[in-house]
């Protein structure tokens, strides 16, 4: 086949205008040539017999006048066993591979693969000659790290398929034939555990999508309980600089109760990952007894890095948390920034000379937030087995304001919104989860009934609040006092979270539902104080004792004493009319 | 060896256009002119057309101007002959010294692989206590001083500097006034701290452009004694002006802005330069610290909005002082567990008390009445703001604790502070009695303290845990 080469006339920051004379394909990716480098890129529109392309590179040194290489494929990514643990670019190149390689810069024009070439993946079939099989039912398994890594009929094999030979057991590489197949028309495919998939589409080899019904517990209470999110749900967080976004995604990707996880840093800083990654293979995670690494995955485009590749990372990112829930695991994605991608977007867009919308956004803004977003969910597979991606997303809106495209666009098409809150994180009231502005259309761990009536807590609470700032104290009645002192009292025992305890740092969903009862219970009770300055001497106690009682473990004989203390604390001023 | 071309086709702003073949992007062209010679980079390219940025500004241009392409991107010269020099934003020697032309590298390069940095473990002292005891910086870390017009942020700056163990220093001046930066240099120099400083100064008498080149130059340079083991030290002030430059070159190209005028891409602009701070694994650091003017003291402005998104935490500068609330260090409690043990204690109870020093300041600003605890809460404030907060106070961090412990002392009962018990039973001095208790309110009785200091010590709880927080 002859190689398909176009040529620049023009450079505009990482957008190239590429002359061609040999079909080219919307998405494809090509390589710009200066020197002895070539760089990555991928047209992003077609105009007569001129391609516009955004490239994944430096753009410096290229001419008008150089050759364009195409590719004819789309932007893809590898999927096989050795993802997990490891550590890509937004185009999926090893990162500890090219530092090996190139030292301590990212020098452009170098692309390493994806998956390690020579390691052998010890393989046991699960079909036999004869079988008919369809994209993404299993041919066989190879351990990897904590599961079983299913080798599939690649994805994009329409059709049914008949096993015409498939590997005995034993250790082969990722690019070893293992199955041979024959379609319906009798033509052989031959199989390896390597297959590659155009990341800016949704993998669909799966027999019906779910809807989501089961809790996603992450162990944060002002979550699980209050805003819980669903296993195959979406979610989103946005906040000001500086509320707790990226340590609310670190604690979530600790805890959470899942099979793997995959974080895309997406445009935000480099020194955060550097703590993921370092941090990860020391941590021990409880379900298995594993290190922490063993199930995360990690897309790292931080916000120096190119700007196009930061763009393709949260579609890698996707890709791959898709393809782990085709095997049956339950995916979490979390991506942070999902502003940085539409940001991305908006700087192509500019450069494209496209009619902007609302902030120079793209006009198509909105739509390719909901596409991504629809890539979660939980299905069923071919196999009857279920599988899930969870999406959570944090939003940086300018200026700390939800009314902006991204965070607009978002909250259309989630179901949860933790809205992080500037001033609870400056009251140091973490996590700093708006408990009145947030909302989950997916039901939790706890009784919703109990929840609501939780919630009239918080609202009256604040009611309460606000009038006080006016009159004051002495001119706020002592019932109303105490309806303040009672949400604030749920706020600082249930709400807030210390993440960094041991015990209080991650609540199961046995204990949140167990503690919750209890204190929707204490807020319900009806109290006699003589005057404001006992009914708040009254609730500081109480707040410390319960604060001490979520630090002590459920099981310990110290969870069952301070919660009788509790107990008599409030017979003591329990009213009984 | 290179073509000249003569015919300029298009003067708009800063940017001309000329036809020309062979040319690269981003490479570097020499224009001449009735006005003389200025540097000149290629930001577009369509076709023959090549649109180029003039560093020296367009006026005086003529159509007929000469254009020579010189077949390389912007770069600097790297050696130790820098050290003691200043130069201009593109990199000539505004000092009367010689040009430097050994060493050659390229600016704004490639950023550094993330699985090739560490996480931060240096504190850097500064003598401020607003900073060593409440926001510790740490080497690495990218850090501005959000300021309003007007405020001393080239002092902290300059104080900073000198007094941060670092090996290098490199100072980034955009849109200086020509004052400040004989301020820059004279202090430097007093200090015997030239010798060790690079100086790259964009006044706000000097051509728009080459505002633009100064963060990259700098860097660039910090980079190089970075790779060779130095611990560099990177002060740009101040880069709202990059960001108007950048605006105002995106505004000539006819970008559609986003934001208030400002590109869409003045994130990752800014982002491309913060982000080479770096501890590198197997050498040396890099630690920016920022000067950024908040227009109309709006820190939801697209610059210092964008800023806070991309750097380590911010200092606020306002009325002279760094303030505690909205002053955040993202990397301290990578450092401050291994300074001295009450350091995190100090830092927490102090700020919280501070905190409510502030509520009981809008309480009797309403006129509700003062209790004895308001009381104790404003001498509190008022020392706090005397001796701690106030940038004329220059001591070690030790000292800082130390004192931290004797106004405390001189407020409150130990246990009003909430503080852990073997924190107080060590470190709360022994004989301190209020001195002046005799002043506005008095000591209250202990009783009344007692009732009114309850939602105070609520506040400490979730200081312990901050604390505790911090501790992991
Ligand atoms: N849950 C939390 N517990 C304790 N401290 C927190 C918590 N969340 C945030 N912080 C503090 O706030 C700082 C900024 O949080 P971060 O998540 O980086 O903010 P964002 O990503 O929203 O800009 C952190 O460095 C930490 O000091
Ligand atoms: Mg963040």
């Amino acid at each position: 086949m002859a190689k398909n080469v176009g040529r620049i006339v023009g450079v505009n920051g990482n957008l190239l205008t590429v002359e061609f004379d040999q079909p080219v394909i919307q998405n494809e990716v090509a390589y710009a040539v200066t020197g002895k480098v070539k760089l990555k890129s991928e047209v992003i529109r077609i105009r007569g017999r001129y391609a516009e392309m955004q490239v994944f590179e430096d753009t410096t040194g290229l001419k008008v006048g150089d050759p364009v290489e195409f590719s004819g494929e789309l932007l893809s990514v590898e999927l096989g066993p050795g993802l997990l643990a490891q550590i890509y670019d937004g185009l999926q190149n090893p990162l500890p591979e090219l530092a090996e390689r190139l030292g301590f810069f990212l020098q452009r024009g170098n692309y390493l693969p994806a998956l390690d070439r020579s390691k052998k993946w010890s393989f046991t079939p699960l079909v036999e000659k004869g079988a008919v099989v369809t994209a993404g039912e299993a041919l066989g398994k190879v351990p990897e790290s904590i599961f079983d890594h299913y080798i599939m009929v690649p994805f994009s094999f329409p059709g049914r398929y008949t096993v015409e030979s498939v590997a005995p057991p034993g250790d082969y590489t990722v690019e070893h034939e293992i199955a041979v197949l024959k379609d319906e028309h009798g033509h052989e495919h031959k199989v390896s555990m390597l297959q590659r998939w155009p990341v800016k589409r949704p993998i669909r080899a799966y027999a019906e999508r779910l809807r989501p019904s089961e809790p996603l517990v992450t162990k944060i209470r002002i979550i699980d309980t209050l805003f819980p999110v669903a296993r195959g749900g979406t979610y989103c967080i946005p906040g000001p600089f500086g509320a707790g976004k990226t340590v609310l995604q670190q604690i979530t990707s600790r805890h959470a109760e899942i099979d793997i996880v995959v974080i895309a840093a997406c445009g935000e800083r480099a020194g955060e990952v550097v703590e993921t990654l370092r941090e990860f293979p020391e941590l021990t995670d409880p379900r298995t007894g594993r290190s922490l690494m063993e199930r995360t995955l990690i897309i790292c485009n931080t916000s120096s890095m190119p700007v196009a590749a930061r763009e393709a990372s949260v579609y890698t990112a996707v890709t791959v948390a898709e393809y782990y829930r085709q095997m049956g695991r339950d995916v979490l994605l979390l991506a942070d920034s999902t502003s940085r991608w539409a940001q991305a977007l908006r700087e192509v867009s500019g450069r494209l000379e496209e009619i902007p919308g609302e902030e120079a956004f793209p006009a198509y803004l909105e739509s390719v937030i909901a596409a991504f977003y629809e890539r979660g969910g939980v299905v069923r597979l071919k196999n009857g087995e279920h599988g899930s991606v969870t999406i959570g997303g944090t939003v940086s809106p300018a200026g700390g304001n939800f009314d902006e495209p991204v965070t607009q666009s978002t909250l259309k098409v989630v179901g949860a919104f933790h809205g992080l809150s500037r001033e609870r994180s400056d009251a140091r009231r973490y996590p700093a989860i708006h408990p009145l502005e947030s909302w989950s259309k997916y039901t939790g761990v706890a009784d919703p009934e109990l929840v609501e009536r939780a919630r009239r807590v918080l609202r009256r609470g604040n009611e309460v609040y606000q009038m006080m700032k006016v009159v004051g104290e002495e001119g706020t009645p002592l019932e109303d006092f105490l309806v303040h002192l009672k949400a604030e009292y749920l706020d600082a025992v249930y709400l807030q979270q210390d993440a960094f305890d041991e015990v209080d740092g991650a609540t199961s969903a046995e204990r949140q539902q167990y503690v919750f009862r209890k204190i929707v219970k204490i807020l319900e009770t009806n109290m006699t104080f003589k005057d404001r300055d006992a009914a708040r001497s009254f609730f500081h106690g109480l707040t410390q004792t319960t604060k001490d009682w979520n630090r002590a473990p459920m099981e310990s004989e110290d969870f069952k004493q301070i919660e009788q203390k509790i107990e008599k604390m409030v017979a003591e001023v329990t009213s009984y009319v | 060896m290179y073509k000249v071309y003569h015919r300029i086709e298009q003067i708009a702003g800063n940017v001309i256009t000329v036809n020309a073949a062979g040319v690269s992007y981003r490479e570097l062209a020499e224009v001449t002119s009735a006005e003389g010679v200025s540097l000149a980079q290629v930001i577009r390219l369509e076709g023959k057309r090549v649109f180029l940025q003039v560093f020296a500004g367009s006026r005086g241009i003529g159509t007929d101007a000469r254009v020579r392409f010189l077949g390389h991107p912007m770069q600097t010269s790297f050696s130790e002959a820098l050290l003691g020099r200043v130069f201009t934003g593109s990199g000539r020697p505004r000092d009367n010294g010689p040009a430097i032309e050994e060493n050659m590298v390229d600016i704004g390069g490639p950023s550094v692989n993330p699985a090739k940095r560490i996480i931060p473990r240096n504190m850097v002292r500064t003598g401020i206590p607003m900073i060593d005891v409440f926001n510790t910086l740490v080497e690495s870390q990218k850090l501005p001083i959000f300021s309003v017009a007007g405020e001393p942020y080239n002092q902290v700056l300059a104080r900073i500097a000198l007094q941060a163990e670092v090996d290098v220093i490199i100072l980034g001046g955009m849109g200086l006034k020509f004052d400040d930066y004989l301020f820059f240099r004279d202090t430097l120099e007093e200090a015997g701290a030239l010798s060790r400083a690079v100086l790259f100064i964009h006044t706000a008498a000097d051509p728009t452009v080459e505002c633009l080149l100064v963060p990259d130059i700098a860097l660039a340079v910090a980079e190089q004694f970075a790779l060779n083991d130095k611990r560099v030290l990177v002060l740009l002030t101040d880069m709202t002006n990059f960001a108007d430059a950048l605006k105002e070159i995106a505004i000539t190209m006819e970008q559609i802005p986003s934001n208030r005028g400002y590109p869409g891409d003045l994130y990752s602009q800014l982002a491309a330069r913060y982000e080479k701070a770096v501890d590198f694994d197997t050498a040396g650091s890099i630690t920016i610290l920022a000067v950024t003017t908040m227009p109309g003291d709006d820190v939801t402005h697209p610059v210092p909005d964008n800023t806070g998104y991309i750097t380590e935490g911010q200092f606020y500068l306002r009325n002279g002082r760094i303030e505690p609330f909205g002053s955040l260090s993202r990397l301290k409690q990578l450092v401050n567990k291994r300074t001295r043990e009450d350091h995190r204690t100090i830092m927490n109870t102090m700020i919280q008390l501070y905190a409510g020093f502030k509520e009981t300041l809008e309480k009797q600003s309403m006129g509700f009445r003062m209790s004895a605890w308001d009381n104790k809460l404003l001498k509190y404030g008022e020392m706090f703001e005397r001796e701690l907060m106030d940038l004329g106070v220059n001591i070690p961090l030790e000292e800082a604790l130390d004192r931290g412990w004797r106004i405390l002392a001189d407020c409150f009962e130990p246990a009003e502070t909430g503080m852990p018990s073997d924190l107080l039973e060590k470190f709360w001095p022994r004989e301190a009695r209020p001195q002046d208790a005799g002043e506005e309110g008095g000591e209250p009785p202990a009783g009344e303290a007692e009732a009114a200091e309850q939602p105070q010590k609520s506040e400490n709880d979730s200081e312990k845990e901050q604390e505790k927080a911090s501790q992991e």
